[in-house]
C-alpha cells in the first residue's frame, strides 16, 4: 500500500513531541547532570569546581558509604530471597482455591501492596509499639521479653525487611499466579494418572515450568529493594538513621542535609550503575522467556 | 491403590487450603487492627490487653485528625497531583505508543531505546538533579513540581505499543482508504478498541502516584502543600503522640487506593501483571 511518508513523518513528530519534551526535561537532562556534577564539588544548588575522580576515590575509605552499601546488601538479602519464596508458597495455596473465594483470599494477601508506604509504616509502628503494640502482648503471652524493635540496632533492618515483605508480597503473588495459570492442566492430569506424589509433581512440573516467572520476580524484587529508602527513613524517625544507613538514604543525607551535591551524586551514580546492571540482566531474562513461549 | 492415593491427595489438599486461609487472615490482621484501633477512644487504645472490637466505637479520632491537622489540604493536593500525573502520562503514552507501533519515521529506533533506557534507570538515583531542576524552575512547593519527575512511566508506553501492535492491520488499511487522518485512526479506532487497557493503566497510575513518597517528600517544605502520604508522617504533637489519631489519618490516606483496588480488582491486577512484562 502506498503511504504518504512526508505526512506520516509530520504526524509522528506531533505525536511524539509531548513525550520527548517531558522525557528530555525530566529524565535525560537530570541523568546527564548527575554524571556531570559527580565530578565536581558542587553544593546542592549552584556550581562547583571540577575535581575529577575525587568524589569516587573518597568513597573507597568512607565508613558511612561502606555501611550504606553493606546495609543495602543485607536488606536485599533479607527481602528478596525470603520474599520470593513466601510469595510462591502463598500463590501455590491461593491457586488451589476457586472463583469468588479465591479472589477474596487473594485480596487479603494483596491489600497491603496497594497501600502507601506511610500507611504501612503507621500500622506496623503501632502493631510493634514497645508499650502498647499488640505484638508485644503476644510476646508477653509467650514469655519472651519485649523488644524495642525499631530502636534496636540488631532488629531494625530485619524488622523493616519483614514489613517490606508483607507490604510487597502481593505483587509477586500476582505474577506467580499468572505463571501458574499458564501451565496446562493436562500436564497435571497426566502426572495424577501416573500416581505422582505432590512433591514430585511440584519438583518435576511446577518448579521448572514456573522458572521464568520466578527469575522475573526475583530480579524485579532485587531492583526494587536496592532502591530502599522510604521504609528505612520512616522507621528511623526518632531513632538512629546513621546505624541504618542505606544507599538512597546516604544520597539524601549528603545532598539535602549536608549540602554536598557533588559527593552525593557520586553515590547516586554508584547506585545507578548497580541497578542498570541488574536491569539489563532482567531485560535479557524477559527476552529469553518471551522466546521460549513461542 | 488408586482410591487410597486420591484420598491422600484430598486430605493433604484440605490441610493446605485450611493453612492458606489461616495465613490469609493473619496476613491481613494488622490492617484490621489498625482500623479497629482508630475507632477506639483514647483510653481504650492503650489498654494492656487485646480487645478485638471497640467497646465504645467512636469517630472522635477522625474528627480530631480533620480538625487539628491540614489533612483536607493534603487530600486536595494528593487528588490534584494523582489526577494530573495520570491524565498527562496516559495522554503522552498513547500518542507515543501509537507512533512507535504504527508509523514509520526516522529516529523511531532511537526513541524506542530512550524508552527502554528510562525503564532501566532508577529514578530515585536522580533525586538530586530533579530537585535542582524543579528548584531552578521555581516549582518547589507546587503541584507542578511534585508532578514533573513522576511523569516518567515508560512501562505504560511499552504496554500501549504491545496492544496497538495487536490490532489487526485491516482496520488501519480500511481507514486509510477512507482518507481518515492519523489522529482519526488513533482516536476513533485504536483508542476505543483498547479502552480496557486504558482504564486499567489509569487506575494503577493513579495508585502509584497517590502512594509515591520519596519525591513528594523532597519537593515540598510547606505543610499545607504536602500530599497526604507525606503529611501523615510529618505531623507530631509537642505533647506525645496520639496513636489512634495517627491511625485514623492513615486510614483516610489509604482509603481511596484501597477502594479503587476493591472496586476494580480485576483491572488493577491485570494492569500490574502487564506492567511487569507478563501478559495475563
Amino acid at each position: 500500500m502506498l503511504r504518504n511518508s512526508r505526512t506520516e513523518r509530520l504526524v509522528a513528530l506531533v505525536l511524539v513531541a509531548p513525550f520527548l519534551a517531558i522525557y528530555l526535561l525530566a529524565f535525560v537532562y537530570p541523568t546527564v547532570q548527575m554524571f556531570r556534577i559527580s565530578f565536581t564539588d558542587a553544593p546542592l544548588i549552584g556550581a562547583g569546581q571540577w575535581v575529577g575522580l575525587d568524589n569516587y576515590l573518597r568513597l573507597d575509605n568512607d565508613p558511612m558509604f561502606r555501611r550504606a552499601l553493606w546495609n543495602t546488601a543485607y536488606f536485599v538479602l533479607m527481602t528478596v530471597v525470603p520474599g520470593t519464596l513466601i510469595a510462591l508458597l502463598i500463590a501455590l495455596g491461593v491457586s488451589r482455591l476457586k472463583g469468588r473465594f479465591q479472589s477474596i483470599v487473594l485480596a487479603l494477601f494483596f491489600l497491603p501492596y496497594i497501600l502507601p508506604v506511610s500507611v504501612v509504616y503507621l500500622i506496623w509502628d503501632w502493631t510493634l509499639n514497645f508499650q502498647f503494640g499488640i505484638a508485644m502482648h503476644v510476646l508477653d503471652w509467650l514469655g519472651i521479653p519485649r523488644v524495642p524493635v525499631f530502636k534496636s540496632r540488631v532488629w531494625f533492618l530485619p524488622a523493616v525487611a519483614g514489613v517490606t515483605i508483607w507490604w510487597t508480597a502481593g505483587f509477586s503473588i500476582l505474577l506467580f499466579l499468572a505463571g501458574l495459570r499458564s501451565i496446562p492442566a493436562e500436564i497435571y492430569e497426566a502426572a495424577a494418572l501416573d500416581n505422582s506424589t505432590r512433591w514430585t509433581t511440584f519438583r518435576r512440573i511446577t518448579w521448572p515450568l514456573l522458572w521464568p516467572v520466578t527469575s522475573l520476580v526475583f530480579t524485579i524484587q532485587l531492583i526494587l529493594q536496592l532502591k530502599i529508602f522510604d521504609q528505612v527513613y520512616l522507621f528511623s524517625i526518632g531513632g538512629r538513621p546513621n546505624d541504618n544507613m542505606v544507599l538512597v538514604y546516604y544520597v539524601f543525607q549528603k545532598a539535602f542535609q549536608q549540602n554536598q551535591g557533588g559527593r552525593a551524586a557520586a553515590v547516586a551514580v554508584t547506585l545507578f550503575m548497580l541497578v542498570v546492571v541488574v536491569s539489563v540482566l532482567q531485560f535479557q531474562l524477559l527476552r529469553f522467556a518471551e522466546r521460549r513461549r513461542r | 491403590m488408586k482410591v487410597m492415593a486420591a484420598q491422600r491427595w484430598n486430605f493433604w489438599g484440605g490441610i493446605i487450603t485450611a493453612l492458606t486461609l489461616v495465613w490469609a487472615v493473619l496476613w491481613a490482621f494488622p490492617l484490621y487492627w489498625g482500623v479497629i484501633s482508630s475507632l477506639k477512644p483514647d483510653d481504650e487504645v492503650v489498654r494492656p490487653y487485646i480487645e478485638l472490637w471497640p467497646q465504645t466505637p467512636t469517630l472522635e479520632n477522625y474528627i480530631s485528625a480533620v480538625t487539628t491537622t491540614q489533612i483536607g489540604a493534603w487530600y486536595v493536593n494528593s487528588v490534584a497531583v494523582a489526577v494530573g500525573v495520570t491524565v498527562i502520562t496516559i495522554f503522552i503514552s498513547t500518542l507515543c505508543g501509537y507512533a512507535i507501533s504504527q508509523l514509520r519515521f526516522p529516529g523511531r529506533i532511537a526513541l524506542w531505546w530512550l524508552i527502554l533506557a528510562s525503564f532501566m534507570v532508577p529514578i530515585s538515583a536522580l533525586i538530586i538533579n530533579h530537585f535542582v531542576l524543579v528548584a531552578n524552575l521555581g516549582l518547589i512547593n507546587s503541584w507542578a513540581g511534585i508532578m514533573l519527575p513522576q511523569l516518567i512511566h515508560p512501562v505504560i508506553i511499552i504496554v500501549y505499543k504491545q496492544f496497538f501492535d495487536q490490532v489487526p492491520k485491516d482496520f488501519r488499511e480500511a481507514a486509510v482508504m477512507d482518507n481518515a487522518s492519523e489522529f482519526g485512526i488513533l482516536f476513533k479506532i485504536y483508542m476505543p478498541m483498547n479502552w480496557g487497557v486504558t482504564t486499567a493503566l489509569s487506575i494503577v497510575c493513579f495508585i502509584w502516584t497517590w502512594n509515591a513518597f520519596l519525591w513528594p517528600f523532597l519537593s515540598v517544605t510547606r505543610t499545607e502543600m504536602m500530599t497526604i502520604t507525606v503529611g501523615i508522617t510529618q505531623v507530631n504533637d509537642a505533647f506525645g503522640v496520639y496513636y489512634a489519631r495517627q491511625l485514623s489519618a492513615a486510614v483516610l490516606a489509604g482509603l481511596p487506593v484501597a477502594l479503587a483496588y476493591l472496586f476494580f480488582q480485576r483491572r488493577v491486577t491485570e494492569a500490574i501483571t502487564l506492567s511487569a512484562g507478563i501478559k495475563g
